[in-house]
C-alpha cells in the first residue's frame, strides 16, 4: 500500500506550533467557537421527538452490516451501475486514482473540470495533480470554492472556510474575482452564481463525491443544499464520482436510516435541500445529463483497516463532522492545525492508519479524552477507545495488545519509558514502594514547580505529605 | 493482478476473520400514522420554515396560484412539460394575460443551453409525491421534464399530489417500490438552493432556484 501523501503546503509533523499560533489568534477561536455553538444547539434540536439512542443503534447496525459483506456488496454494485450503463473502475492508492481520472480527462480531450465537495479527492489532492497534467480543476461548492481562491484546504468535512468571517471572504474575493468589497452575503452569494454558471455551461468534465452507494439498485447518491452538486453531475458531457470503497449499502432502505442521521448531525437540518441518487448516464430520449458517467473506487489505506476488528470501525463513518463540531479541542485551535485532509476526532483516529503513526503521531493525543465524539456520532464509533489504542501503539503497545498501525512506537522517549519501567517495577516491589512513598513526601518541598508544557496552562499537582497508608494508620485502621 | 482483485483478495481475507453484524430494526423509522392532513401540515410547515412555499389549491384554481405567483414575480416566461397534463392545462389557459410567456424543454440542453441559464424565469415540474416529515418533494426527472428544469431557472414551481404525501422516505421507498428500478436521476428536494459557507449566514439561489413554490392539490 502506498500511503497518502501528505499535504504540500502542511506538514502534519507540525500540530503543535500550529496549535499554539490558533490558540493565539482570537479571529480564528471566536469565528469557531461562533460556527460551533450553533451547530451543537441546531443539531440537537433536529432530533427532538426521535429516540435517538435506537436510531443510532441502527445507524451503527446499518454500517456494520455493509462492512461485513463488504466484497460481496462492491462486486454486486460493479455489476448493478454496468448494467445500468455506469463504467466502475478501482484504485488501490490516490495516486492510482487521480491517473484513472485524468486518463478519462485526457480521453474526452477535457480542457475543464469543475467539482463537487469530495473529501476523497481531497484525500487524493485530485485539483494539484489534474494542474499538473494542464487540465484546470475549479470547486463549485461556494466554501471550496472560498478555500480555493485563498489557495488553502479546506478546515471542516462539511462547511470548508468555516475559518473565514465575512470580512475575510468579502476581501479574498474582491482581491481575486474582483467582486464590490461588501459585507452583504447575498451580493457575495450571487457574484460567486453567476461566476461559476460560466464554469458549470463551459465545464467538459464534473467530478464528485458520494455519500452512499447502493449495491441493489446501482444507485450513486449525493446530499447537498447548495445545487451544485446536482449542477456538476448535470451540466457537463462526462460525470466522474470518485469514493472511499467503505461507501456501500446493501438497500435502499439502509439509505433512509443513514440520511435521516447525517443531515441531522452535520448541520440540523432535517434533511438536505437536494438529495441526488443517480443510477444511468444519459439515456437515448433523455435531453439532459452526461452521456458518460464514471465510479471510481478509491482504496487508499481502507483495506489495510479493514483486516483488524478494532480499527474496522473507523469506516462506518458517514462524514457528519459532528464530532469536530463537539470536540473541545478543535473547537479552539480549527481544522488547518491538524494538518490533515480529515481534522478533528475522525481525523485523529483515522489519520495515523492512512499515513502512520511516525507521520500522525500527534494526532491521536490532541484530545482531551473527555468523550463528547464518541457520544454524538451518530454511527456509534467508539473514538476514544480508539484514541487510547492509537496513543498506546503510538508508544509500541503492551504484552496484551501489541501493536498494529504503521509507524507504532513513533512517540516512544526513552525518558518516559524509562520512568514506566521504574513506576511498574517499584510498584511490584512493596517494601521499595513504601520506603519511596515516604521518601517522597518528606522531601516534597523539592518538587519541581512546573512539568513541561503541561503546567503552561494547569498547576502542578502537590505530593501529600503524608502517604494513603500513613494516613490510615494514624486513623487506626 | 489488477487493483480491483488486490482489493477483493485482500477484503475477502480478512486476517481478523469473518465479520457478523447485528440484525438492524427499522421500525425506529416508522412515524406515527399521521392522516391526510396531518401530513399536509407538516409538509407545509417544515417547507415553510426553509423558505419554501406551498399553496393550497383544488384542480379547478391552481392555474390562479401559478399566474399569481408569477405575475407578482414579473416573470417573463415558464417552461413547462408538454406532455404531462400540467402542461396540457396551461397550454390550455395560453391566452391568459395574468400568464407569462409558455416555453418548452423539447430539444438536447446542448443546442439552448445558454438560454435556459440565462433567459428562463421560472420552470413548474410535476412530482411523484412528497415526503411529510423532512418537507421533501420526491421529483423522478424524465424526457417530458428533464433534470435542469428543476435546477436552473430562478423560481420552480413544483405540483404536489395531496394524495401522494408519505410520512417518511423509508415509507415513500416501499410504497413505490424504488427497488424495482431506478431512474437516470432521481431526487428529493426540500427547499430552494441554500448554503450557509460564508460566516453561517442564510443565502439563497446559490446555484439552484431561489425561490420554491409547492402548490398542493387536494
Ligand atoms: S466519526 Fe462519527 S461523528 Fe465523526 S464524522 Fe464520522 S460519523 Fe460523524
Amino acid at each position: 500500500m502506498s500511503a497518502t501523501t501528505p499535504h504540500p503546503h502542511i506538514d502534519v509533523k507540525e500540530f503543535h506550533p500550529r496549535a499554539h499560533e490558533a490558540l493565539h489568534n482570537p479571529q480564528i477561536r471566536q469565528n469557531f467557537r461562533k460556527a460551533m455553538d450553533g451547530l451543537m444547539s441546531k443539531r440537537k434540536a433536529a432530533f427532538e421527538g426521535w429516540d435517538l439512542e435506537t436510531l443510532r443503534e441502527l445507524g451503527a447496525n446499518v454500517r456494520l452490516r455493509a462492512l461485513a459483506n463488504l466484497p460481496d456488496l462492491l462486486e454486486q454494485l460493479e455489476q448493478k451501475l454496468t448494467e445500468n450503463g455506469i463504467k466502475v473502475h478501482w484504485a488501490l492508492d490516490g495516486d492510482e486514482a487521480c491517473r484513472i481520472v485524468r486518463d478519462i480527462c485526457v480521453a474526452r480531450e477535457a480542457k475543464s473540470v469543475i467539482k463537487g465537495k469530495s473529501m476523497v479527492s481531497e484525500e487524493m489532492e485530485l485539483n494539484h495533480f489534474l494542474e499538473g497534467e494542464g487540465i484546470e480543476a475549479l470547486e463549485s461548492d461556494l466554501g471550496e470554492y472560498i478555500v480555493q481562491l485563498a489557495n488553502e484546504t479546506p478546515s471542516h468535512i462539511i462547511m470548508p472556510a468555516i475559518h473565514k468571517n465575512t470580512g475575510e471572504i468579502s476581501e479574498l474575493m474582491h482581491e481575486k474575482t474582483g467582486t464590490d468589497l461588501s459585507h452583504d452575503v447575498e451580493y457575495l452569494t450571487a457574484a460567486a452564481r453567476q461566476q461559476l454558471r460560466e464554469k458549470f455551461m463551459n465545464a467538459d468534465v464534473g467530478v464528485s463525491g458520494v455519500n452512499f452507494a447502493v449495491a441493489e439498485t446501482g444507485t450513486l447518491c449525493l446530499v447537498e443544499n447548495e445545487g451544485n452538486g446536482r449542477m456538476t453531475t448535470t451540466v457537463p458531457p462526462c460525470h466522474i464520482a470518485v469514493t472511499g470503497i467503505e461507501k456501500v449499502v446493501p438497500n435502499l432502505a439502509d439509505v433512509s436510516a443513514l440520511l435521516a442521521l447525517l443531515t441531522r448531525s452535520a448541520t440540523g437540518q432535517h434533511i438536505t435541500t437536494y438529495f441526488n441518487m443517480i443510477s444511468s448516464p444519459r439515456k437515448a430520449d433523455e435531453l439532459d445529463g452526461p452521456e458518460e458517467v464514471h465510479l471510481v473506487l478509491v482504496d487508499n489505506g481502507r483495506s489495510v483497516i479493514y483486516q483488524d476488528d478494532e480499527l474496522l470501525d473507523t469506516l462506518r463513518c458517514i462524514r457528519c463532522g459532528a464530532c469536530m463540531n463537539h470536540c473541545p479541542v478543535y473547537t479552539r485551535v480549527g481544522g488547518h492545525t491538524y494538518g490533515t485532509t480529515y481534522p478533528g476526532p475522525i481525523g485523529k483516529i483515522l489519520m495515523p492508519h492512512l499515513i502512520g503513526l511516525d507521520e500522525g503521531r500527534h494526532l491521536p493525543s490532541a484530545s482531551s479524552l473527555c468523550g463528547a465524539c464518541g457520544e454524538v456520532c451518530p454511527v456509534k464509533i467508539p473514538i476514544p477507545d480508539l484514541l487510547v489504542r492509537l496513543r498506546r501503539e503510538s508508544v509500541d503497545g503492551d504484552k496484551l495488545h501489541p501493536a498494529k498501525v504503521r509507524g507504532h512506537g513513533a512517540k516512544r522517549t526513552p525518558l518516559e519509558a524509562a520512568i514506566w519501567k521504574f513506576w511498574s517495577w517499584m510498584h511490584s516491589r512493596p517494601g521499595i514502594y513504601r520506603t519511596g512513598t515516604r521518601f517522597a513526601s518528606r522531601f516534597r518541598k523539592l518538587q519541581p514547580a512546573r512539568a513541561g508544557a503541561w503546567t503552561d496552562f494547569r498547576t502542578a499537582p502537590k505530593l501529600a505529605g503524608k502517604t494513603l497508608h500513613q494516613q490510615l494508620r494514624e486513623r487506626g485502621k | 493482478m489488477s487493483a480491483r482483485d488486490i482489493i477483493l483478495q485482500r477484503l475477502r481475507n480478512r486476517t481478523g476473520g469473518d465479520l457478523v453484524a447485528p440484525a438492524s430494526d427499522f421500525s425506529v423509522l416508522e412515524r406515527p400514522d399521521w392522516s391526510t392532513e396531518e401530513r399536509i401540515e407538516r409538509f407545509e410547515k417544515i417547507i415553510e420554515s426553509v423558505h419554501g412555499e406551498v399553496h393550497r389549491c383544488t384542480r379547478d384554481n391552481w392555474i390562479d396560484h401559478v399566474a399569481e405567483v408569477l405575475s407578482a414575480r414579473k416573470a417573463r416566461n415558464l417552461l413547462i412539460p408538454s406532455q404531462h397534463q400540467i402542461g396540457q392545462d396551461l397550454r390550455a389557459h395560453a391566452e391568459r394575460d395574468d400568464l407569462p410567456n409558455l416555453l418548452i424543454y423539447d430539444e438536447p440542453i446542448e443546442s439552448w443551453q445558454p438560454a435556459l441559464f440565462n433567459d428562463v424565469d421560472a420552470g413548474i415540474t410535476s412530482t411523484r409525491g412528497g415526503i411529510a416529515e423532512t418537507g421533501s418533494l420526491i421529483l423522478w426527472p424524465t424526457a417530458d421534464e428533464p433534470r435542469l428544469m428543476s435546477l436552473v431557472p430562478p423560481i420552480h414551481i413544483a405540483v404536489l399530489e395531496a394524495s401522494q404525501i408519505y410520512t417518511t422516505l423509508y415509507e415513500a421507498l416501499d410504497a413505490q417500490n424504488w427497488k424495482a428500478g431506478m431512474p437516470t436521476n432521481a431526487l428529493l428536494i426540500s427547499g430552494p438552493s441554500k448554503t450557509a459557507d460564508i460566516e453561517q449566514t442564510l443565502a439563497y439561489g446559490v446555484h439552484g432556484p431561489k425561490e420554491l413554490i409547492v402548490l398542493i392539490i387536494e
